[in-house]
Formats: structure tokens, sequence, C-alpha cells
């Protein structure tokens, strides 16, 4: 086993963590997506989605605890990659060009990260929690524990916030995934690129667009 | 050709050593527009040489962007603005009269400044001692016609040869990333097929000694692809990455 | 008194290196760690030899002045490199390849040495390929092959425009797998500033480390030099900037013959001075001249702009004074006529420059074509000067280029000194009075692949390998030589800068031991390099410290040694009463203004021992040509 912690200790070994890490998160947001969509469904159809999980309940727990380590994973190895390098670059050059020769997207993932990083934290703490461990009465509905905290102003403005910066960490974190593992082709690579910006877009506005409908249209009530 | 001088404002690096802390030098030169901007450090020096300063420390050699040597930050970019030319090709008639010019040296923690505007680039070279060869003696080879290479390999590995090792894609990269350098080596040779009985050795030595030299890591910005003096691709940077994560994979080593 | 042997073997010429590799004496693999083997210089011929002595077994130590061996100025080599490989089938042979080198020489180099070079060029290309150097190729995956100046056949290899920088990332990677094998050990940023002489032998070199200043000795058994040519004596020449004669010439002053010294090769395609602050000089592509017409105004100070200039106010001068060849005459002919008209007055704006014009291909082929063909020069020529030659006419003049003269070895490539090897551009051996193209990449490394790994091993055979101790009076008497040298530099503290004063050699050199030489040029010439160097001595300045970085200090070591070199050059060329190949002297020409050589009286090479500054012995090794017919050399 000590080739692999050398391996992911290696400078490619920890591009390779984020990338198989980060593809797998972004697996794992269309998953996500998809559920969500439901809220513009019905309540019903939300809630009883929501039930329809709590059937296999042990089964999530154990997809849960593997999401949870490749979050682990990814944001330790994000930061870990961000301090290193800012070492390794020990000094800034006078004149500024950096806007000229790469991306905005690219140069600050560090910051995204870390905007989705304290989303993280806040959605854990507030929806996901109300929905595994809130006192659930006898009429409870899932919907409408969303909808209470997206009747919240400033917490509604914060998850669009998280949501563009989490398009901009897709748009470059899509493409920049294949690159890492190699997979690179002239002809592949620019429908690639677009279609990571796409799938960066798409989930951007879907996300963002449930906080919004909430707080603006009340859920279409 | 132009003979209107140009009055410039020339702010440059000065450091004594590795050591010593370094600042902004403000000089002003008038200087005509078909020298090139070494020939303008050169007359400078010959002014400070005249009175008795010391001049400006930089390198250069064979001032035609093939030897690598030269290699200075022209306002923010390695190289100067203009794409795919060396610093000893850039002429100054791409300059604006009255302009203030930044001159800095690479900047990265492998790259330590010795004097002034001359920094040591010897980890490159570490990492081409690492394993930036096919193992073979003189003598004993086969008959160069032995070996058939289609047209469009060759052409792919000759893009690839075609880095010549000056270290601005480290300069440009936020993270000092020498993978641009590294990729391109390990392409040159994973792509021939004289290269592939150490393919997978090669890469992993390679990267291993990139890794020791205090180099950042690739975060893909491909800062280094557009500031490269070459135009060196970033599909060599992938290639890399896939050879060595098939190194790692398919090694029977236990320890590598 | 030196005394010249060429050790040429006996035997039928194709039969000679073969006996001699045969005859020579070989050292005991188990005792070749015992012996420690000095190269200085990472060009293509020192790293070529570094790394196979390195492979052989010996214990290398390579020296560089550069931060990296892949510096080296065999870098920049544009065009190709030639072998005997015959692969497209047009008749080549080793034969073949060792009579146009003769002859393209113009009957001054040694046949036995030639023959050899022609004998392993075919390896070098495997070598090479075995490398991993990525040759362009055909289609069908074979190695594809042009033709270049002076031959009939096509045996240049190519690597894109870029042949000499592949060639030597090939040769700097084999130096850098014996370098990770620890039988090499390299040391970068260090000038040889002087050679160690024990019982006479080759013993040790003195460093300057260029980053501390510190004067470092190192000790071995034997030395090889591999430090390149001296055209930088000019100031400005297609050279890099640091290629100097240093290291050549301080051995030279131990002992070491320098021959030929006014053997040098001016390049007809180069791009034209600009202005008093250019550094150097940039070589164009000579087959530009396959479809550029070379032309001045006819009328002295011409004020019209180019394409403002009809026709009948044109001289295409190359056509009219020969017919059959053209813009295609040989190299030396182009450049010398070159020089003619704008002595004339006659040049780009009454200065050093003439039109290399494209607009009647143009209009014959159209852009395209053209663009195809030439598209990347045309590139490079618009970054350097800013003017789009698919409008305007291209400016070009001659420039040095290459030194075919060198330190003298025989044909073991040892000097005069027993020990001291020369490779490469640094020694006279192969091209004579004229270096034809593509052979200066087969030299380098033929020297150094091929030939020094047999001969340097050969003298160690029969030298016992014990190290001598740097602390041996002989080292501290070279170091404190150096550090003397170095002292008085900096003590001067004159008024006029190194370069001003190279600039001034560099025209010296130019105007009268430049393209055409004659008597009274050259003994003038000699006046004033004296004078100069008696200036250089009393006025220069060397601003800094010795003790760190400084970069004017090196160059002033190196311009001190041009002031000794400029004047040897002028007086081997004042001692040649005949024109050949690259020494052209006014005097002796054909009616035509062809070359005229005189074989009766100088069929040799001239090697001149060091007396004392300013004084030399003059000695001669007699050219004998058993298999080549003496000719007039002539392309018609």
């Amino acid at each position: 086993m000590g080739w692999i912690l050398k391996f992911v200790d290696s400078s490619i070994g920890k591009k390779f963590v984020m990338a198989v890490t980060g593809l797998s998160l972004i697996l794992f947001l269309i998953i996500h997506l998809a559920g969500n969509l439901t809220l513009y469904i019905s309540e019903e159809a939300f809630n009883s989605y929501v039930s329809t999980i709590d059937i296999i309940k042990p089964l999530i727990r154990v997809a849960e605890v593997i999401l949870a380590l490749f979050f682990i994973f990814h944001i330790y190895n994000g930061f870990r990659l961000w301090y290193e390098n800012r070492k390794a670059k020990s000094s800034k050059y006078k004149v500024n060009v950096s806007s000229k020769n790469s991306t905005i997207y690219s140069r600050t993932m560090i910051i995204s990260g870390s905007i989705v990083f304290i989303f993280l934290i806040l959605h854990l703490s507030t929806m996901w929690y109300a929905f595994n461990f809130g006192e659930h009465g006898e009429n409870h509905s899932y919907y409408k524990i969303v909808l209470d905290w997206f009747s919240n102003p400033v917490y509604s403005m914060f998850y669009v916030f998280a949501m563009v910066l989490l398009g901009f960490h897709l748009n470059h974190g899509f493409q920049s995934a294949f690159q890492t593992f190699g997979w690179t082709h002239k002809k592949y690579t620019p429908f690639i690129e677009k279609l990571g910006t796409l799938y960066a877009i798409v989930m951007a506005v879907a996300f963002a667009s449930i906080p919004i409908y909430f707080l603006f249209f009340f859920g279409g009530k | 050709m132009s003979s209107e001088n140009l009055d410039l404002t020339l702010m440059i690096w000065r450091q004594e050593s590795s050591q010593s802390v370094g600042s902004f030098e403000e000089f002003k030169v008038s200087v005509s527009p078909d020298a090139s901007i070494l020939e303008m450090l050169d007359e400078l020096n010959n002014r400070l040489e005249k009175e008795g300063k010391n001049p400006v420390a930089f390198e250069s050699d064979c001032r035609e962007g093939i030897c690598g040597t030269c290699g200075l930050v022209i306002n923010g970019h390695p190289h100067g603005k203009i794409p795919n030319i060396a610093t000893c090709q850039l002429h100054m008639r791409n300059f604006e009269d009255g302009e203030t010019l930044y001159i800095e040296p690479f900047r990265a923690k492998a790259f330590p400044v010795l004097k002034d505007l001359i920094v040591e680039r010897d980890g490159m070279d570490k990492i081409l001692q690492a394993g930036g060869y096919i193992s073979i003696s003189t003598g004993g080879v086969p008959d160069a016609n032995e070996m058939l290479i289609s047209k469009e390999t060759s052409s792919l590995a000759m893009d690839a040869a075609e880095c010549i090792g000056c270290g601005a894609c480290v300069a440009a990269c936020k993270n000092a990333s020498a993978m641009l350098f590294v990729g391109a080596k390990v392409s040159q040779y994973a792509l021939l097929p004289q290269g592939q009985p150490e393919r997978y050795r090669r890469v992993q030595s390679m990267v291993a000694v990139m890794d020791e030299m205090g180099f950042g890591s690739c975060t893909n910005t491909y800062a280094c692809e557009a500031e490269c003096p070459k135009g060196i691709s970033i599909t060599n940077i992938a290639r890399m990455n896939r050879d060595f994560i098939v190194a790692k994979f398919k090694s029977q080593d236990e320890d590598s | 008194m030196i005394k010249l042997d060429s050790k040429i073997p006996e035997g039928p010429i194709a039969d000679k290196w073969t006996n001699h590799k045969f005859n020579m004496k070989l050292v005991n693999p188990a005792n070749k760690r015992k012996f420690d083997i000095i190269v200085v210089g990472t060009g293509l011929a020192g790293a070529s030899a570094a790394a196979s002595l390195g492979a052989l077994g010996y214990n290398v130590k390579a020296f560089t002045y550069h931060d990296s061996g892949r510096r080296a100025h065999s870098i920049a080599a544009q065009g190709g490199i030639n072998a005997a490989k015959n692969y497209p089938n047009d008749g080549d042979s080793v034969f073949r390849l060792f009579y146009d080198t003769v002859k393209g020489g113009d009957f001054r180099s040694r046949e036995a040495n030639v023959y050899r070079l022609a004998e392993v060029s075919n390896n070098i290309i495997d070598q090479c390929v075995a490398q991993g150097v990525p040759f362009a190729r055909e289609y069908g995956g074979l190695l594809d092959n042009r033709s270049f100046g002076g031959a009939q056949v096509s045996r240049t290899f190519y690597a894109r425009g870029q042949t000499g920088q592949q060639l030597l990332l090939g040769a700097i990677s084999a130096l850098n797998r014996e370098i990770s094998r620890k039988k090499v050990v390299l040391y970068t940023r260090r000038e040889m500033l002087e050679i160690v002489l024990v019982d006479g032998h080759a013993r040790g070199i003195i460093c300057r480390n260029l980053v501390t200043g510190e004067i470092e000795k190192y000790s071995a058994q034997a030395v090889v030099l591999a430090t390149g040519g001296y055209s930088n004596v000019y100031f400005l020449s297609t050279n890099a900037m640091n290629s100097n004669a240093t290291a050549a010439w301080r051995v030279h002053k131990k002992g070491a013959a320098f021959a030929n010294p006014c053997y040098t090769q001016i390049h007809p395609t180069c791009l034209p001075l600009h202005g008093g602050s250019q550094s150097k000089l940039t070589l164009m592509s000579e087959s530009l001249r396959n479809d550029g017409r070379i032309w001045v105004p006819k009328k002295k100070g011409e004020p019209r702009k180019p394409n403002d200039i009809p026709e009948e106010d044109r001289d295409y001068y190359l056509e009219r004074k020969y017919p059959s060849f053209g813009n295609l005459s040989p190299r030396d002919i182009s450049s010398r006529s070159a020089k003619e008209v704008c002595d004339e007055g006659r040049g780009v704006n009454g200065g050093e420059a003439v039109y290399l014009d494209f607009s009647d291909a143009i209009n014959r082929l159209g852009q395209k074509v053209i663009e195809e063909k030439y598209g990347n020069l045309f590139e490079i020529y618009e970054t350097i000067t800013g003017e789009n030659p698919y409008q305007v006419p291209m400016k070009i003049y001659p420039a040095p280029h290459y030194t075919m003269g060198g330190l003298w070895v025989d044909y073991n490539l040892e000097s005069t000194i027993p020990g001291l090897f020369i490779l490469g551009e640094a020694n006279f051996s192969d091209h004579g009075a004229n270096r034809l193209g593509a052979s200066a990449l087969m030299q380098g490394l033929a020297d150094g692949y091929f030939v020094a790994p047999f001969t340097v091993g050969n003298y160690l055979a029969s030298e016992k390998p014990e190290m001598i101790d740097v602390e041996h009076p002989e080292f501290i008497a070279s170091q404190n030589e150096v550090d003397d040298k170095v002292k008085k530099l900096l003590s001067i503290k004159g008024n006029k800068t190194v370069d001003e004063i190279h600039k001034k050699l560099g025209r010296i050199m130019w105007n009268k031991v430049g393209m055409a030489r004659n008597e009274k040029g050259l003994k003038e010439a000699i006046e004033e390099i004296r004078e100069l160097r008696d200036d250089f001595w009393k006025n220069v300045i060397v601003v800094g410290d010795g003790r760190d970085l400084n970069q004017t200090l090196e160059r002033a070591g190196r311009v001190a040694d041009y002031l000794e070199l400029g004047e040897l050059m002028a007086l081997d060329a004042l001692n040649r009463n005949e024109s050949c190949g690259g020494h052209f002297r006014e005097e002796y020409q054909t009616e035509g203004g062809e070359a005229l050589r005189n074989d009766d009286e100088y069929a040799y090479v001239a090697a001149w021992e060091f007396v004392e500054v300013g004084k030399w012995n003059p000695h001669k090794e007699l050219l004998e040509f058993e298999n080549l017919k003496l000719a007039t050399r002539s392309y018609i």
C-alpha cells in the first residue's frame, strides 16, 4: 500500500486525487439536482421523493460516507495544493498580466472552492440536518422545510451567490479533470471544454433557481 | 526602418545576490526602435561601466531565440508581450515612446536570483539528468532506417522537442510549475519507439525529481502555453500525466 | 621548439582508420575508472565526447561556462548534418563525401582526417536516431534527406530548421545519462582560464567560478578541449554572445600550435547591421537564394526606396558577373561581391547591405508558394527588422560565421601538448580553407562520439593512473597566473569599456582581415591591433569585483585574448600569399576575380608556435594528396 500513499503525495498524484474526487462530485451533483427538481413538480412529488429515499436509508448512509470522504479529500488536497503552490512562487511580478494568459476560472479555484465549502457547511447544518435529524411531527413536509429556509432572503441570496461560484469552479474543474487524466485529443478536447461550460451553467442556473423560486415566487404558491 | 529614438523609463530589478533583498532601480534611456531589448541593456551597461557603476547583470547567448539562455519578465510577461519569441527577439519598435518598462527576473522558488536579472535554473537540468534520455552508449546501435517512424509521430515528437528549456513556463505559472517543460521532454520520448523500453520508468523518475526541486504543481491554468516562446502545447502535460498514472498503477515495483 | 607529426597511419586511405583502431593500445575495463578526463565545452563535440568517454568507464569532469550544457552554440545550427548513407540512391558514398569535403575545403585539409570523417558520418546518424533525435521523415517512415551547397547528392539529414538544437539535445541527453550514472560530473558556470602542464603533459585546468569568482583547480590525466571557434574576434558575427577563444588561446600560449588562423568563413546571407547598438548578426538560410534575386542600385547613395527604383536603375550584380550561377554562386564569391558593390558606395542607403528581392518569384509563383517554402524565414526576418519581405525586398549582408582554423591536431586529435586533445570547431582539422554546409555538425559529433573515445584511450594506455594533487606547484603557479591577470584587469580603471575596444577590434578585423585581404591592409591591421592592445591594457575599465558574478570581467579576459589572436590571424593571412577558400588575397586572383591558389608553395598547414605576445614561430605541415588530384575548385 505504500505506493498509493507515495502516488497521492506526488504532484501528479495530487492532481489525480483532485480529478477523481472532482469528477465523482460532478456526478453526484447531477443526481442531487435531479432530486431537487421535483420541487418544481409539486409539494407531494418532492415529499414522496424524499420519503422514498428514506426507505433505503442504510444504503444512503453508506453513500453519504463515501461522498463525505470524496469531499474531504477534494477539499484537503485543494487547500494543500494551494498552500504548496504559493510557496513554490516565492514572489510576484510588479505587473500582473494573468488575465492575458489564463482564465479567471482557472486562477480562482481556491476562492470559488472555499466559498462553496462554506456553503457546504451551511447547507449541511441547515437543510441536511433538518431533513435528517429535525423534529418530524405528524404532518411534516420536507417541502415546507425548504420553503422556510428559502424565505430568509440572506440565506437564499448566499445560496445563489455560492451557486454562481460553483459554476465558475465546475467550468474549470470539468475540463481540467480530463487534462489531468491525460484524456486530451485535438478533436475531442474542444467538445469536452464546451460540455464542461454547458454543465457548469446548467448546474449553477438550476441550483440557483430554487432559492430564487422560493424567495420571490414562494414556491409558486 | 524607423529612425526616431524612443525615450523610455526602465524599472530594472537589482539584487546583489541570492541572499540579499532586491528592489527596482530607475533608468532613463533613449533607444533606437531597431534595437532589441537586450541591445538596449547592452547600451545601458556600456554607459554604466563608463560611469564606473555596476552594469545590470543579465544572461543571453545566441540572441536568435534558440539557446534558451535569456529570459526577462517585461511588464509581467516572460519574454515580453509578443507571442512566440524569446526575449532576445523582442525589438524596441514594439514599445511606445515614453513608456515605462518593468524588467524583472523569472520568479520562482526553484529559480533563485544570482544577481539582478540572472536566475539559477539548474533544477530543470536535474530533472533531465533523472531520466531525460534513452539509456544507450555510443556505438552498437541499429541502422537509422531500421526503425520506421510515421511522419505524424516524428512530427509530434519534434513539436515537443522544440522546447528550448528557458523556464518561461515556470516563470509564467502562478504555481511555478515546470510541467510544460517536463511534459515536453517526457512526450518526445514517449511518442518515439526508441523511448518505449524506459517509458514508464522515465516518467516516474523525472516527476520525482521535479517534485523535489521545489516546483509547484499544475492547476491547469495554461499560462505556460500562452507565454511559451516556442508554443509548446499543454497536450504534452496531459501525455505526461497519463503516462505517470499508468506507470504507477502498472508497475510491479512495490516501492514506486 | 615544437615538432609537427601528423601521425597519419600507414596503408590505403580506406583502411587507415580501421587499422589504426586495431593498432591502438587499450585500457583494461577495470582500469578505466582509475583515469580522470577533463572535457571543456558541452557543445556537440564536447558533450558527445564526455558522454562517450563516461560510457566507456572513465571518470569525466565536464565544464561549461553556461548555466546548463544545453546552451552551447551548436544549438543554433539550422540546416542539417551530412552523412554518406546514400539512402536516396543517388550515387553517394564515403568516397564522394570525402571528395566533396576536400574539394570544398579548397584542398587545404588533411586527406586522412577527412576520409575518417566521411567514414564515421553514417554511424552518427544511427547514434542520433537511437537517442531519439526526431529527424524529418517521409510518409513511409524512412528518414528524409535534402541537398545542400557543394554537393550534387542529397545527403543532408535535418530536423526542421533546428538540426543543431536536436543534435545537441541528443548529445546532452547522452551526457545526462552518464551524469546520472555518476560517470560524468558536470561543472556549470565555470570558465577555463588556464591549462596546467606537469612534465610537459596536460594534467589539469584552472577555472573561474563565474558565480563566486573563485579560481578553482581541477586535475586529470588528459584534457579535451571542445570550445568552439573564434568568429567573435570580429565583434559582430553569427556566433553567440559568449562564444570565445579564451580556452583555446590560453593553451596556445602554453605550447599548443595554432593552425591556419586566417581561414574564416563569411556567410553571405545574414541580416545586416542596423545601428551602433547591434550585438550580433543573424543568419538567414542560404536556401533563400533559390528564389530571391540579389541587387543594388546602380547609382551611388541612391535615396529612393527599393520599390521606387525602376529596373533600369538596378544592378543584379551576381547575375551580371556570373551568368551561369547567378544568385546561386558559391558562398565566398557571393560574399565578396556584396562587399565590392558596397565598397563602391552602392549598398542600400550607401551602407553595408544589399537587396534580396522576391518580387519576381512572387509574381511568377504566387505569394502562397513562396509562403510555403520560406514562410518561417520571412517571419524571422519580420520579427527582427519590422519589415514585410513579401512587400519590401530583404536586406542582407555577409557576416563572420565559422572559423576553419584552430588549434593544430594530429590524426589522433592530439595537440602539440601531449594529453591535450582538441575537438570540433576548436581544431583546424577537417574543413581546410572552407567548410561546406551541414559539415560542422558532422565533424563535431564525429570527433566526440567516434574518434576521441579511441584516441584518448590510446594516450591513457601509456599513462600511469596517478592523480596529481591540485596543490602541486604547477597548479599553484597556474592559479596565481590567472589570479594576477584578474587583478590586473580590475586595477587598470581606465575610461574605455571592454565593448568599445572590442568593437574597434572588430572593425579592424572586418575591414582588413575580413572577406578580402591585401598586404597593405594586413600590415596596417597588425599595427592597429598592437596599438589597440596597448590601449586596452592602459585604458580599459572593468568595474566590480573579482570575487563576484562579474560579466564585464569575463568579457574583458576574452577581449584581451582576441587582441592577441587577431594579430595572429592577420599575420597568417599575410604569410599566405595565395587565395584559397575563405582566405581571399586581392593580389592573388584570376582575371575573373576567382581565388587563385598556389599549390607549389602553399599546400601546407601553417601552424604557429607562440613565443611571446606578438611573436610566433612558424611551422609547416605539408599536405600530401595521394587520393585526390589537386584541381582548381570550380562549380560551373
